[in-house]
């Protein structure tokens, strides 16, 4: 299977040490070919880690990575487009836009449309080729049935598309920092709670039951998105980048498990054994990309 | 005496009933979809065929009031025909305007029919004025829905710095989330808000008596657990009660309604330029009192009746327009 494995941006609020240290070991040690960075979720985390920006990047690219500046999913203040139209001027790698605003002030120039942006289908896609886009990646909740027809107008169109095949699934933004809101605190006076949870906070049903996953601003599906069982059916549709997306589990395994399953040099089932090893108690879900209920996990892929 | 407010009121129409309802009562414009999965409000029992369509916009005109028709869900990749096929008829019956989200969509609206009048459908979340911008430019957008994030504040400056009309959300359903980007209702029940217009599906719903309580469900998933005493809620997942931390409460946001009568000079010293009532899933009674009540506000007639009444449990919100709802 010919495919290009990256490593999306870290969603979370890790300590900016652990965020520089492990882009150094991604760069180190990691299978993966393309790796995002940049704050997505709260533009109030980003100055934690941003003196550590340069260096990651200098690692990465010695690494022989190809580099990505991942921007915020939702821009609503002056600071935030301000900060935005900075990283357009100033940096003239490639960048993943993740708001309209990002796609707007990068028309023009080769950009990745990230999977905040919405694109259902070939129309949007083929008007964002036109304003440069030169990578698609998929929004979480599309069924097979779709990702196959984008993924055909887009390689007639030369656009690649990506899509996350590991981690827990985004699945909302709001203005309102549910992190904050779950321990009595607002957005502005935050405390930076969310900083405690590396995988996000776990939210349960009041029956017990694991649900959702809060990311300060951000939710996320309680399972862990895996589509290795999936992997070769995306290949052979044209979708040329598999992206895992971060979470604090051991990620260099998990690229490499996902690399060797491309490479044809181990099973599908060994794959799902390993993840199942690095991935701990979280359940795998597959359910979008099957056209079902987001959160299941086909038996035939487990 | 209250200076009259020229904000335009919109209302929803989820039946030719409720249309005629809220014409009758007042509305500047009413908003209404077709019988299919274009538009975000794709329930049983709701919507209109074309000929209702044609009919209810005969009316709207005979009383001076607008319509507007939304096709504001993601057009299905390699199928667009229902979505072109929507604009194509409100294009056709002289509908004031459509409202739209899909990037996709708005650029065949835009080349097909250049002369119908098109809305940014708060499904696009286009939350800044350089989003807005790129749509007016890309596509002649002439309003914005503004996605509920924005605090009045931030609206003010917004409005500065574009050329659009804005039209913000006035009373109803609140959702905390930015629209157009949650998958909350799919990830649960398959059935998503862009894709097939609905969240938190009835059909995925269930209600289940354990003792004392009365317990709601959504994809078999507990929402919320109401005592003998507490009035139970339909579960939207988002509304409901979930743990976290160890407390139990309600963590995305509470069963309340958005109102935003006490806010009108504010909003429209902010430059909006319609109010929007949401609710097309809502009947004649409801659709008749709440745009009463907001023709006699805006029209400096004192009471807004009993608006308070008609809010979920009866708690309302002036929401993400107050800086600390955030």
């Amino acid at each position: 299977m010919t495919a290009t494995l990256s490593l999306g941006p870290v969603l979370f609020n890790w300590q900016p040490e652990d965020w520089r240290d492990f882009y150094f070991r991604t760069a180190d040690e990691s299978p993966v070919d393309v790796v995002y960075l940049g704050e997505v979720v709260c533009s109030k985390r980003e100055p934690f880690f941003r003196d550590h920006i340069p260096a990651v990047m200098e690692r990465l690219r010695s690494a022989g990575k190809s580099v990505v500046l991942s921007t915020l999913a939702l821009v609503m203040t002056d600071k935030e487009l301000s900060a935005l139209k900075d990283m357009v001027t100033d940096y003239d790698g490639l960048i993943e836009a993740n708001d309209l605003s990002a796609v707007s002030l990068l028309a023009g120039r080769p950009h990745i449309v990230g999977p905040y942006v919405n694109v259902y289908n070939e129309g949007t896609l083929a008007y964002l080729a036109g304003k440069g886009a030169t990578r698609m990646v998929f929004n979480g909740e599309l069924p097979a049935t779709s990702v196959r027809t984008i993924a055909k107008a887009a390689s007639k169109l030369g656009v690649e598309t990506e899509i996350q095949v590991f981690g827990r699934l985004p699945l909302a933004i709001s203005a309102r920092c549910y992190h904050a809101r779950s321990r009595g605190l607002h957005k502005d006076g935050c405390q930076f709670v969310c900083g405690e949870d590396g995988d996000g906070m776990d939210v349960d049903t009041l029956d017990g039951d694991p649900f959702l996953a809060v990311n300060g601003t951000q939710t996320l599906s309680h399972t862990s998105v895996n589509l290795a069982g999936h992997a070769a059916e995306l290949t052979a549709a044209g979708v040329g980048v598999l992206r895992l997306s971060p979470q604090t589990c051991d990620m260099v395994g998990v690229a490499a498990a996902f690399r060797r399953l491309l490479d044809g040099t181990v099973s599908v089932d060994e794959t799902q054994l390993r993840l199942r090893e690095i991935a701990g108690g979280v359940p795998f879900s597959d359910g979008f990309f099957r056209g079902t209920v987001g959160r299941s996990f086909a038996e035939s892929a487990a | 005496m209250t200076p009259r407010l020229s904000l335009e009121l919109v209302c929803p129409a989820g039946t030719p009933a409720a249309l005629r309802t809220a014409v009758d009562a007042g509305a500047d414009a009413v908003y209404a979809g077709f019988r299919d999965a274009t538009n975000a409000r794709n329930f049983p029992g709701l919507n209109f065929s074309r000929a209702e369509m044609r009919e209810g916009l005969a009316y709207a005109h005979a009383h001076r009031c607008k319509l507007l028709i939304a096709v504001n869900t993601y057009a299905e990749a390699g199928a667009p025909g229902p979505w072109h096929d929507a604009i194509d008829a409100a294009a056709d019956m002289g509908a004031d305007a459509v409202i739209l989200a899909d990037i996709g969509l708005l650029d065949y609206a835009a080349r097909t029919h250049p002369h119908l009048r098109r809305h940014l459908s708060v499904q696009a979340s286009a939350s800044n004025p350089e989003s807005i911008n790129f749509y007016q430019r890309a596509f002649g957008v002439r309003r914005v829905v503004l996605p509920r994030v924005l605090t009045v504040a931030e609206i003010a400056h917004l409005n500065e710095q574009i050329d659009v009309e804005t039209e913000v959300f006035a009373f109803g359903g609140m959702c905390p989330m930015a629209e157009g980007r949650c998958a909350l209702s799919s990830y649960v029940t398959g059935e998503s808000p862009n894709l097939r217009g609905v969240c938190s599906p009835a059909s995925a719903v269930r209600y289940e008596k354990r003792g004392e309580d009365l317990v709601s469900q959504l994809g078999g998933f507990t929402i919320n657990a109401f005592g003998p005493h507490e009035s139970a809620g339909y579960p939207t997942l988002c509304k409901g009660r979930f743990t976290a931390n160890d407390r139990a409460g309600y963590l995305f946001e509470e069963p309340t309604s958005l109102n935003v009568t006490g806010i009108l000079p504010d909003l429209r010293a902010a430059g909006v330029t319609a109010l929007k009532i949401e609710g097309r899933q809502r009947g004649k009674a409801y659709v008749a009192e709440v745009v009463r009540g907001f023709r006699r506000a805006l029209d400096g007639n004192g009471r807004t009746g009993a608006l308070g009444n008609m809010t979920e449990g009866q708690r309302e919100t002036a929401g993400a327009y107050r800086r600390d709802w955030r």
